[in-house]
């Protein structure tokens, strides 16, 4: 699996949530097909007996008290910065329909 | 002008022999002249003079004002600075006003110290040469037909350009380190979680550090000792050390240095051999104990890195939706299309090239093949070079295979680009601290010289920095 078909990069794009031009789905096709042969190398690297690491602290379930902590944000700071609200709720597109 | 040290600034300051509202003029001054070197994307002038006025104010009232009173500085746009505009240099960002601060700069603002400005970086830190900002291409100071290096391009051209003391950079695969090497500046990669990265705009959680760049290894273990330590913001930092970060010990005589193996071999430049042997024949007459070292998994690393991160940029860089904030594309119909519309204008190619890697390595089908083996092949890295500081305190290399590219030659190949990060990849996935320093010129670029500890062991590392430093 080396080489991606356009269905393939559409798909990709789909899940991704980008709307792509034709042009940028053939580059990438061609772009992603060369970075999977490059990374293709780790297909024959013995790993047996091997765990995968996730993350490399060592720390585990780090927990905090569930308490409000005032950081002195206010809830306005943030609506703000949100290209539409109203009535002090983000405002969205409709989803269905 | 070039600037003292930093502990010597903040000790004249709190002196009244030099004040603050002078050293940030000095700065902003400085960062007018250089404009043509696109190493800054803002300034945040009107912040630093009042903060400059008001550590010049108390220190005028008897009161002692921190070990950085008055030391301008400039963050990476990636680093939330309370107030300013943070881009992380992308479009999707524009506009977007920190309604709250990292930690990094928290920590230092407490201690006196003042951002000045903003800088230049490839768009999410996505990137070797700054070429991948949405807004311009930084120069590099020793060759304006050059890149300086990336992702933290902008903040290595300022600390060689001297527009300020330090700045802050963000390494996930190199970025601190490899700027440094381009610019000949000091560039530090901390112990992964060493230092808080609440407030900084995520990459690749999993490898993702801050650190400074500097002129001397003794500014950067300053301003690491003042950033170091846990955070109840970031659940994934780590206990500092004690002892303080400045306190180095710098005798090399008996020190074990492991040269790679695998980087000295072929594809390095004749220039930038030449430069690292020569450093290692001084260190060996400095008493160091320098023996060759190989690491046969290392040439994996970039393809095990080429996996992880953009599985991880795909993740982080999905809360962009432009609902909340950033930018929102509004001619759509729907909430699909507001998603899909405002992600295709807002991010640049290198975003997207790195979520559509992502999602492909993460998707149902391909996660076995592609992330989950990566990250078992982490695991014989992380082991490899463990074992290999059974034998040494310290592993060398060169920190990139080439000095600074000109502007444009790797643009067009992406694959190529990712080359530059060979020989910084690896230290990221293992967490363990890693330092680049000058060691000299080729052609007249600079040249630098990667050094790298186990994990913890920043304090060690510095100390055989700044002795190496010493005698370069």
């Amino acid at each position: 699996m080396a080489e991606l078909t356009r269905e393939d990069v559409l798909k990709l794009a789909r899940l991704a949530r980008l709307d792509l031009s034709d042009e940028e789905i053939e580059t990438f096709r061609k772009e992603i097909s060369e970075v999977l042969q490059y990374v293709a190398q780790l297909d024959n690297v013995d790993v047996s007996g091997l765990k995968p690491t996730t993350q490399v602290t060592g720390l585990t379930n780090v927990m905090r008290e569930d308490e409000v902590i005032d950081y002195g944000i206010r809830p306005a700071d943030l609506m703000r910065l949100a290209p539409k609200t109203q009535d002090g709720q983000i405002k969205v597109k409709r989803m269905i329909g | 002008m070039s600037w003292l040290p930093i502990a010597d600034i903040a000790a004249k300051v709190q002196a009244g022999d030099l004040h603050a509202v002078d050293l940030v003029e000095q700065a902003l001054q400085a960062i007018a002249d250089k404009a043509s070197y696109q190493a800054i994307i803002a300034t945040t002038a009107g912040r630093a003079r009042e903060r400059a006025a008001a550590i010049d104010a108390r220190i005028k009232n008897g009161e002692k004002v921190g070990r950085l009173a008055g030391v301008p500085f400039i963050a990476k746009d990636n680093f939330l600075v309370f107030g300013a505009e943070t881009t992380a240099a992308s479009n999707i960002l524009k506009g977007f006003n920190a309604p709250y601060q990292s930690t990094a700069i928290e920590r230092l603002e407490a201690e006196g110290a003042i951002c000045v400005a903003k800088a230049n970086l490839d768009a999410f830190a996505h990137g070797s040469s700054t070429e991948n900002s949405d807004f311009m291409t930084t120069k590099n100071p020793h060759d304006d037909t050059r890149v300086p290096g990336g992702s933290s391009g902008g903040s290595a051209a300022a600390v060689a350009l001297d527009l300020v003391p330090f700045a802050l950079g963000t390494d996930t695969g190199g970025s601190i380190r490899l700027p440094a090497s381009f610019t000949g500046t000091v560039g530090y990669k901390p112990t992964y979680g060493l230092v808080s990265r609440s407030g900084v705009v995520a990459m690749a959680s999993s490898t993702d550090v801050i650190g400074p760049l500097t002129k001397t290894v003794e500014d950067a273990a300053v301003v690491l000792d003042v950033m170091a330590g846990t955070d109840p913001l970031d659940s994934t930092t780590i206990e500092r050390d004690k002892a303080s970060y400045t306190d180095l010990q710098t005798d090399l005589t008996g020190k074990k240095i492991g040269v790679i193996t695998e980087y000295m071999a072929e594809g390095l430049q004749d220039g930038v051999r030449k430069q690292i042997e020569q450093a290692i024949d001084t260190l060996r007459a400095a008493g160091a104990d320098v023996t060759e070292v190989s690491l046969p998994s290392l040439p994996l690393a970039l393809a095990v890195y080429y996996i992880i991160c953009p599985a991880e940029v795909s993740s982080n860089l999905s809360r962009y939706d432009g609902q909340r904030y950033g930018f929102s594309d509004e001619n759509v119909q729907n909430l699909e299309e507001s998603f899909s519309k405002t992600r295709a204008k807002g991010f640049g190619s290198e975003a997207k090239r790195r979520i559509m890697i992502g999602t492909y390595v993460l998707s149902s089908g391909y996660y076995y093949a592609y992330y989950r083996k990566a990250q078992t092949v982490r695991t014989k890295l992380i082991n490899e070079m463990n074992e290999a500081f059974q034998n040494v305190d310290y592993l060398l290399g060169p920190t990139a295979p080439m000095t600074a590219f000109k502007i444009g030659e790797n643009a067009h190949d992406p694959l190529q680009m990712y080359l530059t990060d060979i020989m910084t990849v690896a230290v990221s996935l293992v967490g363990n601290p890693a330092i680049s320093i000058p060691a000299g010129e080729s052609d007249g670029l600079p040249v630098g010289l990667q050094l790298m500890a186990p994990a913890h062991a920043d304090r060690a590392l510095l100390s055989v920095a700044k002795a190496t430093e010493a005698i370069l």
